[in-house]
């Protein structure tokens, strides 16, 4: 059993992985941290570059987590890329980041967290940050 | 003083609130096309061609130029903050603009770009004040003979000077011409390569190949490579340059323009070769040699200099001369003719408010340019975050519209996707897309100029030598066709092992100068690949 957190390199995926990190050790578990860039656009803000990622794992192992960084990097649709590997790794806990969105937004752009939410087989923390 | 009373006079034509409202429209479409990549001022000028056909002709042509110039702006942010080119003539700038933006200084590159190409495209545009009046001067007293043998040099130019393969080049020549043929003749009345099809009988229209083979191969193309991985987004504040920047960007903006302006109005034009060239040029001139290579400023402003200033010198013999050098200049003369003009040396006598105008617009939008980069780069940037299934259905929805609507029959569409295969099967095997369409769009009018040569003199070939001009051209065709091929002679005499083959360049940089393999597919940049 494993704690996976979808990170991305803002104020919500820090506070979504701070989150983790106490569930983790809460649990005794080991933590998954996951970064999905789309691959059908040419650049993604939500992709976390080499950099962030190798002090990503620095950070967690001096913490002295059994953590685990990965990216994934096909597929255009982050809800479904991370609910598939919550079942692959029968993940105990989902940890997201939540933004603010208007209505209008999400009915345009849809909202992953809304659908992780609703599809999600294991519990949800849902954890709200600070975007800068 | 003449011109400029006349430009002056071009002010007054266009300082409408209407014509000011073209003028926006087109820059800032150019700069979110320029932004992109792969979709580029030649397809967004012949998508919105129908559209433009019930326009003025004046509002139409201050569109397109407004996404010309703004194609030239636009293309080099997505360079600079991304690595892939987003235009052809933003290929160099990508070298040392992504190693800018890497070490931190992606607002300083930016900002270098945009007022780098603010002085070129206006100095370049002062180029053309004084320069058109003076070719059309020279132009007006050439006959059909001389005006074959330029189409003819034209046609050599954008094949065999342009691109990494000649063969390759001059395949697409032939594509463009046999294009352009279909149809009943001129002269004679007979069909030629209509296959007894009726739609046929009339040719194909411009606006059919020419969305066809940039929006649909494009789209095509596309959907063929479209998973690629994510690149990150370089945070940049607002663009700005210190004391030392300006320093050391002034003289490259100088000699970038006039590396430029010449090369755009020249057959052999395209922004790419005095882009490289400029680089080449400041690597060598530059006072900081060990910055080059990890992010040198003069490497930025020196190209992004001559692409635009070389935008502004395509307008000459655009102008003066009805001749295109690069493909949005060819979808230009397409509209200049769907209009109902005659473009050509005559133009500015019997249209003199239509030419200044348009040139007033020229500043007027690039200073709208500086305006709209300068504080709204990163939020041109965030256009790269658009899903590119999003963008192609929009790009194929408006193509399959303009070509039904220019003569609504569905007989179009089927051809819009034969030749949108056309376009992709280009791409697949890296054949130019610039040969094929100034083929299409100038074949024609060479074909009738040469014919009347002919008619004049009775069928005499002679006829079709003419005077000393058509001479120094077809001494240049020659020269530009042969030389290749002598100089592999040559080498292979001296027993250099590796010059065989002198007449396909397909050498390992032929690439970078290579512009179709830039213009057709945009993300093919030098370590920016797919």
């Amino acid at each position: 059993m494993t704690v996976l957190v979808g990170y991305v390199p803002n104020g919500h995926g820090e506070a979504a992985l701070t989150a983790a990190v106490d569930e983790a050790r809460r649990r005794h578990e080991s933590l998954l941290v996951v970064n999905m860039s789309r691959d059908d656009v040419l650049a993604d803000a939500r992709r976390a570059d080499e950099e962030q990622l190798a002090r990503l794992r620095r950070d967690l192992d001096e913490l002295g987590l059994d953590a685990e960084v990965r990216r994934i990097e096909e597929g255009n649709d982050p809800a479904e890329a991370i609910l598939g590997l919550a079942a692959e790794v029968q993940a105990s806990v989902l940890v997201i980041g939540l933004r603010h969105r208007t209505p209008v937004g999400k009915l345009i752009m849809g909202s992953v967290a809304q659908r992780i939410l609703l599809d999600s087989r294991c519990p949800v923390l849902a954890v709200k940050g600070d975007a800068s | 003083m003449d011109n400029l009373n006349s430009l002056i006079g071009g002010f007054g034509d266009i300082l409408s609130p209407l014509n000011l409202l073209y003028a926006l429209i087109g820059v800032t479409v150019g700069t979110a096309v320029g932004v992109l990549p792969g979709i580029g001022p030649a397809m967004t000028v012949a998508l919105l061609l129908p559209i433009t056909y019930g326009l003025d002709p004046i509002q139409g042509m201050i569109l397109f130029a407004g996404i010309f110039y703004g194609g030239m702006y636009g293309g080099s942010t997505t360079s600079i903050l991304l690595n892939t080119p987003g235009e052809s003539s933003s290929v160099v700038t990508a070298i040392e603009g992504n190693k800018m933006a890497k070490a931190g200084r992606a607002a300083q590159a930016l900002a270098t770009s945009a007022i780098g190409s603010f002085i070129a495209g206006t100095i370049g545009t002062l180029g053309i004040v004084f320069l058109m009046p003076q070719v059309v001067k020279f132009a007006i007293s050439l006959g059909a003979p001389e005006y074959f043998a330029i189409m003819l040099l034209t046609f050599t130019g954008v094949t065999a000077v342009l691109g990494a393969s000649r063969i390759r080049g001059l395949a697409a020549l032939a594509l463009g011409l046999t294009i352009g043929v279909v149809g009943i003749d001129s002269v004679t009345g007979q069909q030629r390569l209509t296959g007894g099809i009726p739609q046929l009988a009339d040719g194909i229209d411009v606006v059919v190949v020419a969305v066809g083979i940039f929006a649909v191969g494009e789209g095509l193309w596309v959907a063929a490579h479209l998973r690629r991985k994510a690149g990150e987004v370089i945070p940049v504040g607002r663009p700005w340059m210190g004391k030392s920047d300006w320093k050391r960007s002034w003289k490259p903006w100088l000699r970038g323009t006039a590396l430029g302006f010449p090369f755009g109005a020249l057959p052999a034009g395209g922004a790419e070769i005095p882009t490289l060239l400029s680089y080449t040029a400041e690597k060598k001139l530059t006072k900081h040699p060990e910055e080059f290579g990890r992010g040198a400023i003069e490497g930025v402003a020196g190209p992004e200099a001559a692409n635009n200033a070389s935008a502004a010198g395509t307008l000459v013999p655009l102008l003066a001369l009805g001749l295109p050098t690069n493909a949005t200049a060819a979808i230009m003369l397409a509209a200049l003719q769907g209009w109902g003009l005659e473009p050509g040396p005559l133009l500015l006598t019997k249209e003199p408010a239509l030419v200044w105008g348009l040139i007033a617009s020229l500043f007027v939008g690039n200073t709208m340019l500086l305006l709209l980069n300068l504080p709204l780069a990163p939020a041109w940037a965030k256009l790269l975050q658009i899903p590119r299934p999003y963008l192609y259905a929009g790009i194929l929805f408006f193509a399959s519209m303009g070509a039904y609507a220019v003569n609504s029959q569905p007989f179009d569409l089927w051809l819009l996707l034969a030749l949108g295969l056309l376009g992709f099967a280009m791409r697949r095997f890296g054949l130019p897309v610039l040969p094929l369409i100034v083929g299409v769009i100038l074949g024609p009018l060479a074909e009738r100029k040469g014919r009347q040569s002919l008619q004049l003199t009775g069928g005499d070939i002679n006829g079709l030598l003419g005077g000393p001009v058509a001479w120094v051209c077809y001494a240049l065709i020659v020269i530009a066709l042969g030389w290749p091929l002598v100089s592999g002679l040559l080498r292979r005499r001296r027993g250099d092992s590796n010059g065989g083959g002198g007449d396909d360049g397909d050498g390992p940089d032929g690439h970078l100068i290579d512009p179709m393999a830039q213009m057709g597919r945009g993300g093919n940049a030098p370590g920016g690949g797919f």
